[in-house]
């Protein structure tokens, strides 16, 4: 007998369970999630969970902005037995040169406009928000208290234990090894198990979207992308934001377990799906970090690892159909996918079943390559 | 309070059998998503201490022999070390600059 299902969603990251739980949340039967690993095993598992709303550009400001409304509830909306832990400390953005400063006047703009309550703060005002902060050669900051982090695997366990109880199966140890595309529709899916007939196909697959685009005949310009973070021995509370650099590339925060993360956009990266470790990575965070945040020099670090950023041309995720009848596209997050997650789950789940997105996404379909549509964010670590 | 509650697994992050044993009644199959869950084996020792009793714990429940329970990847370091040493360090590749 083959089995059937409506919907397949592949890959179990944040992305494909908060799609799954919203198909299902809007009555969409026989919904299935299948994951090679384990949940969060990909590049959710490994990411800062860091949530701002301080970007550049319309979209990603609203992205966020609606996201971080639904992290404020999460909670509840998912009646998730556990805490998502999503603090509220802020994020201090601090600028070093004076393109960095003019660009942040024009983001300021732009996100108060939206509603976001950003502000710029001289390096004075900065001390006092993070008082361990150098401010040598600082020319300002933004801060905007409502931005934060969470945990992301209690954010993908609450949307996959939601998901359950609304009916979705959710495999693990399950990996798609093909996709069926006759007369250019879908029919089904390939896995280590046996085969899936389906007529819908979410590829929520990470940093191997590109290789699941390839199986339904689609080729997706994104690739994976290697980013390391080190995390510190726990020590008592004394870093309230997420403090981060643009033009050094790094960003650090201390997590309510009291582990200091600090992680480093390096453009001389591995690009591949390796989830390895260098030594040149912490030599260089350890020095921009103790740098710009002095005392921390003294912490000890205990651990280091490593996951997948999936970049596509314009930093900017590719959401929508794609390919043969019945494909869907969730991916090329460009490393900050987490944080929109509640909102691209609701927005992926709208378009697959026909309906109305709480955002408008149509700008960030495949189809904007070919245009030349492109929304380049200027504001990404 | 049983045994299971008194019984620690994982010193360094101060965490019981119970806490596992939930963490495996919850469906975990693994030791990485059970490290994920509860932080098992994130603490400063890496695991050396837990990662044995977790594993014991994991071959009982899911009743598979020691030799098939995947290990938790190693991450480096071996012993803490500070910031300002990391930040000190030459390394061959020379001095990358990125700003
Ligand atoms: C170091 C680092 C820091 C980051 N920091 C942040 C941050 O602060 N804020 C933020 O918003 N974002 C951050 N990100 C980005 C964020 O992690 C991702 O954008 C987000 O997790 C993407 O979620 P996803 O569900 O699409 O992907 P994933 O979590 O990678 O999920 C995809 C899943 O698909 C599975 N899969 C792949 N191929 C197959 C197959 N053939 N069959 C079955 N399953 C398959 C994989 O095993 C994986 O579990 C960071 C990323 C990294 C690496
Ligand atoms: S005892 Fe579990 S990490 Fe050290």
């Amino acid at each position: 007998m083959t089995e059937r299902a409506q919907i397949v969603i592949i890959g179990g990251g944040v992305i494909g369970c908060a799609i799954a739980y919203n198909l299902a949340l809007s009555g969409a039967d026989d919904v299935m999630i299948l994951e090679q690993s384990y949940l969060a095993s990909g590049s959710t598992g490994r990411c800062g969970a860091g949530v701002r709303q301080q970007w550049g550009t319309r979209m990603n400001c609203i992205l966020s902005r609606e996201s971080v409304r639904r992290f404020e509830t999460l909670n509840d909306t998912l009646d998730y037995p556990g805490d998502i832990e999503f603090k509220q400390r802020g994020y201090l953005m601090v600028a070093h040169s004076q393109k960095e400063w003019d660009q942040f006047q024009e983001n300021l703009k732009l996100q108060n406009e939206l509603g976001i309550p950003s502000q710029a703060l001289s390096p004075q005002e900065a001390t006092e928000i993070v008082p361990i902060l150098n401010t040598e050669g600082l020319l300002g900051a933004t801060f905007c208290p409502t931005d934060g982090h969470c945990n992301p695997f209690y954010v993908t366990d609450a949307y996959a234990q939601a998901a359950r109880r609304l009916g979705v199966q959710i495999r693990t140890q399950c990996q798609v090894t093909g996709i069926d595309v006759k007369q250019g529709k879908i029919r089904g899916v390939q896995t280590e198990d046996g085969y899936i007939s389906t007529p819908i196909v979410i590829n929520a697959a990470g940093a191997f979207s590109q290789h699941v685009a390839v199986m339904a005949e689609v080729e997706i310009p994104v690739y994976s992308e290697r980013h390391q973070i080190l995390a510190t021995e726990p020590v008592a509370p004394t870093l309230d934001p997420m403090v981060i650099s643009l033009s050094r590339h790094i960003y650090c925060q201390q997590v309510p377990h009291g582990s200091f993360l600090m992680g480093l956009g390096d453009p001389d990266e591995l690009k591949s799906t390796d989830t390895g470790h260098s030594w040149q990575f912490l030599h260089n965070i350890a020095r921009h970090v103790t740098e710009l945040l002095p005392p921390l020099g003294e912490l000890r670090m205990v651990r280091q690892w490593s996951g997948s950023y999936n970049i596509s041309p314009d930093s900017q995720p590719i959401l929508g159909k794609g390919g043969p009848e019945g494909f869907f596209l969730a991916c090329g997050f460009s490393g900050h996918g987490f944080m929109i997650a509640p909102v691209v789950g609701e927005a992926l789940a709208a378009l697959v079943l026909g309906e109305e997105p709480p955002v408008r996404i149509s700008q960030l379909d495949l189809g904007r390559f070919a245009r030349g549509d492109l929304i380049r964010e200027p504001s990404v670590v | 309070m049983d045994d299971r509650d008194t019984t620690i697994i994982c010193r360094c992050e101060d965490l019981t059998l119970r806490d596992v044993q939930r963490a495996i009644d919850s469906g975990c199959k693994t030791l990485d998503e059970i490290k994920r869950l509860t932080r098992c084996g994130m603490g400063p020792c890496q695991g050396r201490t837990c990662r044995p009793l977790v594993s014991a714990q994991l071959s009982r429940v899911l009743k598979m022999h020691p030799s098939e329970i995947t290990m938790t990847r190693f991450r480096p370091p071996t012993k803490p070390i500070k910031l300002k040493a990391l930040a000190l360090l030459k390394t061959e590749a020379g001095d990358e600059d990125h700003d």
